[in-house]
Parts: C-alpha cells; structure tokens; sequence
C-alpha cells in the first residue's frame, strides 16, 4: 500500500506500514489505519473489500481471495451477481465513479482458482448440523461451521444444488459451473449436501435433532407473490420464479409470442432476457412506476433494452384478459406518482378512466417472493411474521425452538445473496457457541461508529474512468444463454483496483503478519484508555506550517509543481530525500539555474492569511536553503531572496546571513512579491515586484521557495480547550514575560513553538526549563519509582585461555535471506579459540538473550562475539547480556554482517556469505586481544555554583535549590540584580523592578541559596562532580573555597557605550535605557520629535552580530513616549526592523500609533549634528530618493549589547567564547545551554543578547540540566580512555601539545605525565602521536586494531 | 538505506579518524592489501576538533612512503563525509574500489 510520505512532505512515498524516517523515535514500524472503510461497513457480510482490491492491484490473486474467503465461500458467484452496495459506499464516488468492486472480486476468482485456496479448518468436533437449504445462507452456514470443525449436512428439497443461485438467476448472468466450482469448496471440507430431500412428513426437524446437535433452516423465498387480479389462473400465466426455476432446471420452459412480466425488479429482468433467448417475439415489461423507482439494476435493465425487451412504466395490470381459459391479453390502467410511501419512493396513483388493453399470449407476473412454511409451520415455539418470515433472535439467529436457527430469504423474505450469507455466518457462529455451550450473544453487538475517520480523499486526486466490463455483443446474444459479462483483462483490472483511494489506509490484507518472523504484528490493538497519576504536565505539541494553497492564486502552489514550500525544498536538499539530494525541479527533473524564495508566506500578513505575527525561523531558514542550495547546485545557481526584513537576530545568526550575501552571492531582494506568474510551456516562474525605488521588475525564475510560516493546528487548539489552557489571540499558548514556560493553568508547562515562535535552539532550551518548573513540583517524589538493576559480581577472566562464543544472527530474513547462516556458524566453529558458535533468529530478542546467558554459562565463555547488525544500536544490549552473566561487558565484539553486508550486498549472496566469514573472522581474532576495562565510578558534590547575579543567575539558583540541592550564588556587583536594575518594564508591560525585587527577596530568603555579593572567582579546578572555586568577598577579600559538582555561568552583557553620532557630546543624545530612565521619571510629554536610530554599535564592523532586543526596545520606548503624549513625532531610522515572534504585534501598534519608521543603509547612515534649536538628523529616503533632514529634541541611540566581564571569567575557568566575546555552548542545538566542558551549564545575556523572558527560560534551562548531574550520587566514566605507561614514557610532551582537550598534563611532583580518564574524550589522538608508543587508547588499542587487520589479510 | 556497494570493502571501527596510525595503514599494504582508506569527519566538524586534519596528513605521510618503496601512493586515500551521507559512502567505495582494480593488485602480496 502506498501512500504519501508525510516526512518527504509528500514528494514521495511510503507504505501503510512505515516507520517515520529512519532516525525516527523509537525506531519501529507502525501501521498506519483509519477505520474500517465505508465500502466494508456497507457489505452485509463485512468483506475486507480495501484487501482484496489492493490485492488484485498487485496481481496478488490467490491472496486476495485469501481475504474474500474469509467471509465468503463463493466467490465466483458473487464476483457476478452480488448488488454490491460496497459500491454505493465507496468515496471514490466524490471524485468520480465508483471502484467496480464486485468485478474485481471476479477477476481474483478468474484468475486463481478458489478451490485451490487452502482453508484453514478447527479440530474436527463430533457433533453434527443438519442445514436445510443449499441456497447461499445454507452453503454460507455450512461453510463457517467446517472452518470451526464442526460438520454439516444440507438438505435440498430440489434436485440441484444451490438454491435461489442455481434456479433464480439465468445462466447468461451466472454459469451453472461457477455455481458448481464455488460448491465444491465447500463440499471439499466435508460437507455432505442431498438434494432431493425435503423438509417434510418423512424428514421433520424434530427427526433432524435427534440425530444432529442443531438445525439451521435456509430454505429460501421460492414463491412467487401473486397479483391479485382476475384471470390469474389462466393457461399462459406463470410466475417469474417459476419460469425461471423450470427453466434453470430443465433448460426447457414454454415462451409465448408475445410476453408482458409485471414488476420492476432483476426477476422481472432476468425472466425477459430469458425469454427473448428462449424465442419470444414481444417481450414488455411493465412497471407501476418509472424507470428511476425501478428496483433492477441499471446495467441490467440496459442490457435488457439492448437485447429487445421493451419497457413500459407507469402502468398497472387491471385483469388479465381470458378467452378459451387462455391468456389473450391484459389491461391495464396507467398510473402517476403521488406521495412517498414507506420505501421514500412515491407511490403510484392509478389516473381513473385510463386503462388500455395489450394483446398477449403470456403473462409473467415477477413482483416479489415470499418463503414456502408448509414444512416448517407446525414446529412450536417457532414465530413467524404477518409477512410469512420467520422471527428470530436478531443478533443470534436462534429461533424460539431451542436447538434450530434460522436465516436467509427464509428469515428476511427476498433478499439478496450477500445478506443471505452474513445470515449463515451470523448463525454459524451461534451455532458453535451453543455447541460449545458458550453464551450465543456475547459481544456481538453490532458497534456504530457515527463519525468515522478515513484518510482525506486527495485534493490533487486525479479523476479516471471505471473499467468497463467487456460483453458479449448483443448479437452473439441470440438464442443461448452464454454468459453477458466477459470478465476483466487482468490489466484493466490491476489499473481499475488502483482507482481504490484505500479509505481505512492499512488494507488489513495481513501480509504483513505472515512475513513477520517474530510473530510482532498484531492488528487487534485497539486504542486503550490509561489514567496516569502525574505531578505536572509539559505541553510540546510543536507547530504546522502555513499552507500555501489558501493563496495558489497568488503563488501558483497547487498548479505550479516548481513552486514548493520551504520544507518541501528541503527534503529535496536532503541526501536522503525524494531526490537524494539532487537538486532537480519536479516538473522536468532538471537541475535549477534560478530559484527564488519568497519570505512571509503565511507570516506578517494580516490580509490573505491572517497570522500577523513573524514566524521567527523563516529568514534564516532561506538563507540556509539557498546556501545548501547553491552547495548541491554549483556556485553559478543564482539564488534571490525576497524579503521585508531580513531577521537573522539569533546568535550567529547574522554572521551567517552576510556570509550568504557576501560571499556566496545570494541576492537578497528587498520586496514583497504579490503575484507569480507561469511560462504554461516551460513551466518557469515569473515574479513581478516592484524594486526599493519603485520600479517594476520582472523576472524568471525555474523554481520558487516559498518560506512558509509555523501555526498553531487545529488539533491542539482542541488540546488546548480540554486541558483548559489559554490561547493567545495568534493560538500559541498565554503566558507572562517572568514565566515564560509557565501556562495558565497551574501546573501545566509548556515549550517550543506552541509557546511562540522559535528556533530549534530556543525550543530545546524552554524544553529543559520546562522540565524545571515541573520538575520543581516534584523533587520529593525522585527516585520513587524507579528500579535498581542488580548485576552479578564480575568474574576474573583476565588469566583463561580466551573461550570464544559466537552468535550469528539472521535477523529475520534481512541477514539470513542473503548470507548463508549455517555455513557461517560452521565456519566460526573452526576459528582459533571459538569454542561454541549458535544462530538465532533474532539475537537482540528477550528470548534469545536468555538463551545467550545460559550458553555463555554451560560452556564458560569468556569472550562473546554477536555477528549481527551495528554496534551502533545493538552494542549495549548484548553488553548488558554479558553483565548478567559475570562477565566484564569489553569482553564483546560485534560484527556487522547486515548493514556492511547483507543489506550492502544483497545482488551477491555468494559473495556477501565470504565477506561475513571475514567479517566474523576479524571479529574473533580482536576478541581475543580483549581486555576487561574498569568504568571508573566518581562521587558527585551536590552543591551548585552559580556565577552571576542577574536575572538569569537568579532564576537558575532557584530552580536548582526548588529541587532540593544547595546553590552558592556569586555576584560581583554589591547588590544581586545585574542589567535589570536599569530596566523598567517589558514590552508587554511587565514591571522589571517589582519583578527582580521579588527574585532577591526569593533568593536571599531561600535557606538552599548561599548569596556572595561584592564577590570575585579567583581560582578554579576540577571536572564535573568536583570543581572547587576560590571566591574573595567584600572590600576585605575574604577568601572562600566552594566545593561544588556543577558550575552555572550567568555573567550576563551591558548596554553598549557608543562613539557614534556625537553620543556624550550632548545631553539630548541618549540611548533606550537612558530614554527609558528619562520616560520613567521626568517623561517625554514636552518633547516634539524623538528620533531614534537602530543598529548603533550591532551588526557593524565592530560587532558584525545584531543585539537582537534593539528593535524591540525602540518599538516599546516609540510607544511609550507616543502614550504620553500623541502628538510626538517619533522617528526610527532602521536597516530591518526585527520584532520577531510575536513582538510583531507591537511594531505594527506602533505604526498605527504614527511612529515614522524610516530605512537607512549600511553604507549610507544617517548624519547628525547639533544646534540650539536641536539635533539635526539626515537620513535618505529610499522611497523619496532624496535626503530627509529631521530636527530632533532627542535622539536616542539603539545601543547594541556587549558580554559583561567573559574576558577575565574565562581567563581563570578557561571556557570558550566566540569573537562578539560571548560563551559558546557544547551544541547548538543538541546542548544548547550546556558548555563544552561536562559540568558546567550556561544562561543569560552571557550566551548572546536576549530578553528578560528568553533569559529567564534559558536559566531555568540551566538549572535543569545541571539537577540531571546533581541528582546523581556517582557518575560512571567511560572506559576508553588513554592510558600512559609512565616506565617508557619519555616526557617528550607530544601528547600534551596534541590533545584538542588540554588533557594529558605534565605533573612536576612526580614528574610523570598524566592523563585523567574523568575529563579524557577517548579520541586517541595522543597515542598516534606518542612517538614511542607508550600511550593505548582501551579497547582500540594497537594490538586489537592490527589483529582485525591480520585476520583479514591472513587468508587473502 | 541498503545501498550497494562492493563486497571487497571492510569496515575497522575506530572513534575518530585521529586514532589511525601511520603503523595500520603501512601494516595492511605490508600484510597485502590492495589498498586502505579512512573515512572521516567533513572537515572542520570533527567531533574532536581535529582528528580528521591529523588524519589526512598521516594519509598523506603514508603515501610519500609507499611512492618512496615504489607502490603507487594512491593505494591509501581518505575520504571525508558526515554520518548522514549513506550515498556518498557507497559512492565512495564504489570508487575506491574501481581505483584500485584500476591499479591491480598489490605488488607485496604473497611476498
């Protein structure tokens, strides 16, 4: 089954069964379903109809009757004759027409013969069924019943098998050896069927019980319904079902010349059709109402036409006129339609005074059946309706006599044949029960699903023609009964089954749980409900993307297929992608020379889309994209890039930018493009915008890019209501500057893009902080719940001649289907010091592990070698394995005979088999070279050190000592509050003053926080879990020494101080802060213009970075000054205006409050000059095009942001910063608050400019990462680490100059060289570089390398 | 990905290309085989720092020892790829491994 890939964003695909991608989480498959499809729920008998059709897609016949049969012994039959009301269902019909589903169930029996299917039968039981009826209910009963081992009888009062099938319908629609095959696999399990005995004096069903446990009567509706006018018992007048059965019996009946049926359903039907084979020379029907009330099917009464049958409607036989006791004609009476009836179709009102005579010689009246009871209308306890059917129990079949069950035309009155055989079904499985003395009714229910859920007929799904049947021409018709309808072509039949939209997605066709070798598929879980007592909630349901198709008439994204969005394209980029990476078009697949991206699709656009706020990731993402692009593509791909502003406000993120720019010739387009247009031939792109100085501009382009924006779905909108948590007006989750992770409902945390947004950095950031405000909520409850794992005590192996085990895995079919096992596990056998060699099916199974145990022991292994898939995923499994058993876990080798070999070799199994016995050969020879290796275990000191005593410094502290564990807090300054203290609020409107005093009072009151204020570090050592840190305090230096096991770096930035624009010469040139001091005291009422200027002192040549809070600031401060007096002319003179996330809202507030945002270049900045009447800015206007002079009361400067004291800090603690001077993280985006050296964690304005809510996050960030180290009593180290054999060692100090990690040191005590495992990165470096060889790396050391090595080449 | 490449390849596992010596690549051309390569880290993402740099030049030191004893240098090579690049491995096997059939076998085999 093949459906789009989600994760390839539907530019390729994927199967229903499928794991996300192949790094996915956990790494297993899962099914994908739906409910049960429409076209299954609407068959009586519950066909698995989505099954069988992509069975028959596949040319997989024998299997798609595998699934029909199931349910239904007769397929041949019912692939001719069923109604199939599947069809009706069926939501191809919203595209089109529907699947010919019965057709295809024709073609699997054309082509596979059901007999052949084997049918899976229970034991044999003694008990017996007597079945009265071979019609489709009896056959259908005796059928399921053999499948349940119990054996039946059926009893037929004709002398021809098959009921209603065999003498109901001509065999010009169902040949007598279809019928015969379909039988005969029910004969074929054992059924007996005697014909020609019938229910009766001779054969009661009371007789029937003693002899057999349960009768199941199905003796059908064979009487034909009589018309109730005068002259019905003439000569020449025959009820349908009658002609029919002679007919069918004998290939005989008597046809009149002239032949008129009464009624409008398929008996009518097929007794005209037989009559004009059987000779008739006027054949009428004629039918009470018209032809869209006829009850017959379309293709039949069509076919009737075209064979000659003539149709009247609207007309009602009267009385059947007589002569000579002979049928000479009819009157009739014709009719119009009046109200609906009972049936919703309108019932037929005769018009007074119309009737009319037709001249006849034979009358068939064919207008409905009812079952003969004259055998079974005596037996007591059994009920029967006003309509002649009989009443039974309506989930179990059972009659009100014990022992006997009923169904088919016999229980509903004329039905079809599918319905008759859900009937027998139904009753088979009560008649088990009761033979089995189980409750009959049990979960039988039927369960109604109101609303189901079925995967979304495709937008884009393209609309096709249904198959036609191909038919025996009309002509060929004449005089025989050869069967109508010829059957698909296979192909046509394969290309019809495609035409299925697979409603439930998984078929259910099972495949799947036969290939499975590890029995792990089971399609009977259901969803289960769990209740899980929890302490806090962490909400991270993460974000859509905008979906451009809401603007294809702008964009082109539904008819263009070169327009894609950002994470389309991608995919496209991805060597593991659609493409494999090639950068290919998906019109033509030809490599793209132009490409365009077009940024705030579905961003910063209230009009088309209506998510006004900026996305955050979007510009960057662009210029990754054009940059990766260009990387595939060659330098001569030209890249544009349209944008309002360009937003690269994240750490780096500008550096990066400009590099896109300057150095690999990425254009950015200062534009917003409304409309693409199409070459309709070449499919190219043509984008009209108008340029900065407002000329209109067209380009082409081969591809466009649309950047699309992050929203919030539908769906957690909806989570969002049940857990009653508040949205803001964008959707994304309500929260407040000071607890940015907190929502509004207690408790209940969140992160990521639900919380606004964001890029993966922050994401990963305010998830760690989340679960350190959860966390907080729950420190008593640590450890409650966990398990201790106990392991045996090590055995000493180290002086045993090595005994090697070996495990070779099959892996299933993945190793075993391409590498000879058998043949591997003797050649290992022969290998010097193997002393036992196994296979397993699956090595890595639970069953397998304890089986490898008590190998390991029985034969004292000392060595275990597993020849399976990576060591990658598997390696810890096995170590553990080893554990269990005493032994030392480094006494394992893998070797990979999947992934380097079956999977990687598969064309040659021959050659993958040699390339494994090499592989297994080399895998010994170093497990004999194998040594135990200790993990050193070291104590941790629970006790933090947190440097900084800002905002960040002190959420951090908090969140730390909330969880229990003592924080010793530094803070140069004599007072704790950092930057903040200048700050008055945010731009939200928090109060940063009341906010900061509260965290003093918090911190200074919290008995876990030891506060050192007026403090400086003076030395530091150690690594993580035991740092020790010398501390002066106060004007007397009084010298502290803290022991502590994890470091917390908060030092925070500062307000650059410009030399720019006459700063300092004049007091009516200040920056944000000091304007936000001025507006806090004296305010700025009496102020006419305020000009501000932005990026003074960022992203220049001094500081290549933005500050990223400037932008903002200026907006909050524009409309400060705005609220306190309007008719203020505020001017900001910008590059970009970057209020990202949803601070959008605010730089739009200010427009609209008639702040005057003016754009200004890199290269042109504005000119300032001082005089009495005020300070005289100039500044050009690119939409002018001419130089604007402003003259301002103040002019205040958007001052960057520069890293506090990060010099001197990382001069005695030796971290890492980048050129701007701020602290580098470990990762971006995997550890983005951790610091390259373990233990020590980093938050704050330290890492890169932010806001007080992105600082706050970032902190309690820290302090979660680092509780993971202090809530650990010991920490295990690696064992592969290097190793110094000091007796050879001739102090050259090559190893310390070569160590990226400064970590083997010179100790001049003892005058050795030292290399401490607890900070060595297991690299190696140092022992390739000893000269003298007296440095190994454990567990790669030389002699273990080379034996790979040797074993490899020694039989080459 | 279960891409193809040749059965004549065989992986040795270090922790970083910074751990092969100049002795293994010399040891395998000594013991006969018909040609060695490393395959690292892009430059400039080695997890540690630099390995791959320190690699390259033992690659290169290796091939002025084998042009000296008179074996053609290119039997020992390095390659450069980040883990997610499964076709850029195959590739380069497959083209190491045409290399070296290119230039026959190894003339210290069977010695």
């Amino acid at each position: 089954m093949e459906l789009p890939s989600d994760y390839d964003e539907g530019l390729s695909t994927r199967k229903a069964t499928y794991k996300q991608y192949a790094q996915a989480i956990p790494g297993a498959f899962g099914i994908q379903k739906a409910d049960k499809a429409p076209c299954r729920l609407a068959c009586p008998a519950g066909l698995n109809v989505q099954g069988y059709v992509q069975m028959v897609k596949e040319g997989k016949y024998k299997e798609a009757l595998d699934i029909i049969m199931e349910d239904l012994p007769l397929p041949g039959v019912l692939g001719r004759i069923c109604p199939h009301g599947c069809e009706d269902a069926c939501r191809r019909c919203e595209v089109d027409d529907p699947v010919a589903i019965r057709d295809l169930k024709r073609l699997a029996a054309d082509q596979f013969d059901p007999r052949k299917i084997e049918i899976e039968c229970a034991e044999k039981r003694d008990e017996k069924v007597a079945i009265i009826g071979s019609g489709p209910a009896g056959l259908s009963a005796a059928y399921q019943l053999a499948k349940n081992g119990i054996m039946s009888t059926i009893f037929e009062s004709l002398p021809q098998t098959g009921g209603m099938l065999r003498v109901g319908i001509p065999d010009h629609r169902l040949p007598p050896e279809v019928l015969d095959q379909d039988i005969e696999i029910i004969t074929n399990l054992g059924v007996e069927i005697k014909t020609e005995t019938p229910l009766g004096p001779d054969m009661t069903v009371e007789d029937l019980l003693k002899d057999y446990k349960a009768v199941y009567l199905a003796l059908g509706a064979h009487k034909g319904i009589e018309l109730g006018v005068p002259g019905e018992n003439a000569n020449g007048v025959r009820q349908g079902v009658d002609f029919l059965r002679e007919l069918n019996l004998t290939g005989n009946v008597e046809v009149g010349k002239k032949v008129a049926i009464i009624g409008g359903g398929n008996v009518a039907i097929d007794v005209a059709r037989s009559a004009v084979r059987m000779g008739a020379e006027e054949v009428t029907i004629l039918y009470r109402r018209t032809r869209a009330e006829m009850p017959a099917w379309e293709e039949e009464i069509l076919a009737a036409e075209a064979e000659g049958t003539q149709l009247t409607y609207l007309a009602a036989p009267q009385e059947i006129l007589v002569e000579d006791g002979r049928v000479t004609g009819v009157r009739c009476i014709k009719m119009e339609l009046g109200e609906p009836d009972s049936s919703g179709r309108r019932r037929p009102v005769p018009i007074p005074g119309s009737e009319y005579d037709i001249e006849i010689d034979q009358l068939i009246p064919a207008i409905g059946q009812r079952p003969d009871l004259s055998a079974i209308e005596d037996i007591a306890d059994i009920d029967f309706s006003r309509w002649g059917t009989t009443e039974v129990d309506p989930v179990t079949y059972a009659t009100g006599c014990e022992g006997v069950f009923a169904g088919g035309d016999l229980q509903t009155g004329p039905w079809v044949a599918i319905g008759a055989i859900a009937a027998g079904k139904e009753a088979a499985e009560s008649i088990t029960r009761y033979i089995e003395g189980k409750d009959m009714a049990e979960g039988r229910e039927p369960i109604v699903n109101e609303n189901p859920v079925y995967r979304p007929v495709p937008d884009n799904e393209e609309k096709q023609a249904r198959a036609k049947m191909p038919e025996l021409p009309v002509k060929e018709r004449e005089g025989n009964f050869n069967e109508v309808e010829l059957g698909y072509e296979e192909g046509a039949g394969k290309s019809e089954a495609a035409r299925c939209l697979n409603c439930g997605y998984c078929c259910e066709c099972y495949q799947c749980v036969d290939a499975c070798l590890a029995n792990a598929i089971d399609h009977s879980q259901e969803i289960v409900e769990k209740e899980i007592d929890i302490g806090s909630v962490v909400l991270c349901p993460g974000n859509n993307i905008y979906d451009p198709s809401n603007l294809d008439e702008f964009y082109l994204y539904n008819s263009n297929p070169n327009v894609l969005t950002s994470l389309e394209f991608e995919r496209i980029l991805s060597a593991s992608g659609p493409t494999m990476g090639h950068l290919v078009r998906p019109s033509d697949e030809k490599e793209p020379k132009k490409i365009a991206w077009l940024q705030c699709v579905g961003s910063r656009d209230q009009n088309q889309c209506g998510n006004s706020y900026c996305s955050s990731v979007c510009c960057t993402y662009a210029v990754k994209e054009s940059m990766i692009a260009k990387e595939h593509a060659g330098e001569d791909l030209d890249c544009a890039v349209f944008y309002m502003d360009i937003r690269t406000f994240g750490k780096d993120y500008e550096k990066y930018y400009l590099r896109a720019r300057d150095k690999d010739g990425v254009r950015f387009v200062k534009a917003r493009v409304h409309t693409i247009t199409e070459d309709r031939e070449t499919r190219d792109l043509i984008i009209r915008y108008a340029d900065e100085s407002g000329n209109i501009q067209n380009e082409t382009f081969d591809m466009v890019v649309l950047s699309v924006g992050l929203q919030i779905s539908d769906s957690t909108v909806e989570l969002a209501e049940r857990l009653d948590i508040e949205l803001n007006q964008h959707k994304f989750a309500a929260t407040d500057p000071f607890s940015p992770v907190e929502t509004s409902r207690p408790g209940v945390y969140t992160s990521g893009v639900f919380q606004g947004p964001k890029d993966i950095p922050s994401s990963v950031t305010e998830a760690s902080a989340a679960a350190c405000a959860a966390g907080g909520k729950l420190a008593e409850g640590r450890d409650t719940c966990t398990k201790k794992v106990e392991k045996p005590e090590q055995l000493d192996v180290s002086e045993q001649d090595p005994r090697i085990g070996v495990f070779v895995c099959n892996c299933g079919v993945n190793i075993a289907g391409i590498i000879d096992v058998k043949e591997l596990v003797d050649y290992a056998q022969t290998l010097p010091n193997v002393v036992f060699a196994t296979e397993n099916l699956f090595t890595c199974s639970q069953d397998s592990q304890e089986n490898m145990k008590t190998m390991i022991k029985e034969n004292n292994l000392t060595r275990v070698v597993v020849s399976a898939c990576s060591p990658k995923t598997h390696e810890p499994i096995f170590m553990d394995t080893l554990e269990d058993c005493g032994l030392n876990k480094y006494l394992f080798e893998m070797a990979n005979i999947r992934n380097q070999d079956s999977w990687s070799h598969s064309h040659d199994p021959e050659k993958a088999t040699e390339k494994a016995k090499e592989l297994v050969r080399m895998a010994v020879a170093r497990a004999i070279t194998l040594k135990s290796l200790e993990e050193k275990v070291i104590p941790v000191n629970k006790r933090a050190l947190v440097i900084g005593g800002g905002p960040a410094g002190m959420n951090a502290a908090l969140g730390i000592a909330d969880q229990g564990f003592e924080v010793v807090l530094v803070e140069k300054e004599k007072e704790l509050g950092g930057m903040a203290r200048n700050l008055h609020h945010t731009i939200e409107g928090g109060d940063i003053q009341a906010y900061i005093n509260k965290l003093k009072e918090d911190v200074t009151g919290n008995d876990k926080v030891k506060v050192l204020t007026d403090a400086r570090l003076t030395a530091f050592e150690g690594y993580k879990g035991n740092f020790t840190t010398n501390i002066e305090v106060g004007s007397e230096k009084d010298f502290q020494s803290v022991d502590h096991g994890v470091i917390i770096v908060a030092t925070g930035a500062k307000e650059y101080k410009p030399t720019e624009y006459l700063y300092g010469d004049d007091d009516r040139i200040v920056t944000q802060v000091e304007l936000g001091d001025l507006l806090e005291d004296k305010g700025t009422s009496d102020l006419d213009t305020v000009v501000m200027i932005q990026c003074v002192g960022s992203r220049g040549e001094e500081m290549q970075e933005c500050s990223r809070i400037c932008c903002q600031n200026a907006v909050k401060n524009a409309l400060a000054i705005k609220k306190q007096n309007p008719e203020t002319q505020v001017f900001i003179l910008n590059r970009d205006i970057r209020t990202y996330g949803l601070l959008e809202d605010y730089y739009q507030e200010a427009r609209k409050a008639g702040v005057i945002f003016i754009r200004y270049d890199a290269d042109n900045p504005p000119v300032v000059d001082k005089s009495s009447d005020g300070i005289s800015v100039t500044v050009k206007d690119h939409v002018l095009q001419q130089d604007v002079e402003i003259t301002a009361d103040l002019l205040t400067l958007s001052a960057g942001v520069r890293p506090a004291d990060t010099e001197e800090l990382s001069g005695i603690m030796k971290f890492n910063r980048n050129p701007e001077g701020y602290f580098i993280e470990a990762h971006v985006k995997l550890r983005p608050v951790d610091m390259p050296s373990d233990g020590v964690f980093l938050c704050g304005t330290a890492h890169g400019p932010k806001l007080i809510s992105e600082s706050i996050a970032q902190a309690q960030a820290a302090a979660s990462r680092a509780i993971t180290m202090l809530s650990q009593d010991s920490l295990k180290l690696s064992a592969i680490t290097a190793k110094v054999e000091t007796d050879h060692c001739v102090k050259c100090l090559t190893c310390v100059r070569a160590c990226p990690f400064e970590v083997p040191a010179f100790n001049t005590e003892v005058k050795v060289i030292e290399i401490d495992e607890a900070i060595c990165h297991g690299c190696g470096v140092c022992a390739c570089v000893c000269p003298r060889q007296t440095i190994q790396l454990s567990n790669y050391e030389d002699d273990q390398l080379m034996s790979k090595i040797d074993a490899l080449l020694a039989e080459g | 990905m279960r891409l193809n490449y040749p059965t004549n390849i065989k992986i040795i596992r270090v922790p970083c290309t910074g751990k092969v010596d100049v002795m293994h690549m010399l040891g395998a051309i000594n013991k006969g085989a018909d040609g060695v390569y490393c395959v690292g880290c892009l430059e400039g993402s080695c997890h540690y720092n630099e390995g791959n740099l320190r690699c390259k030049e033992r690659v290169n030191h290796v091939q002025t020892i084998l042009e000296e004893v008179g074996i053609e240098r290119d039997r020992v090579r390095m390659y450069n790829l980040s883990s997610g690049e499964g076709p850029t491995f195959a590739e380069y096997a497959k083209e190491m491994t045409e290399h070296i059939k290119n230039l026959g076998p190894n003339p210290l085999k069977n010695k």
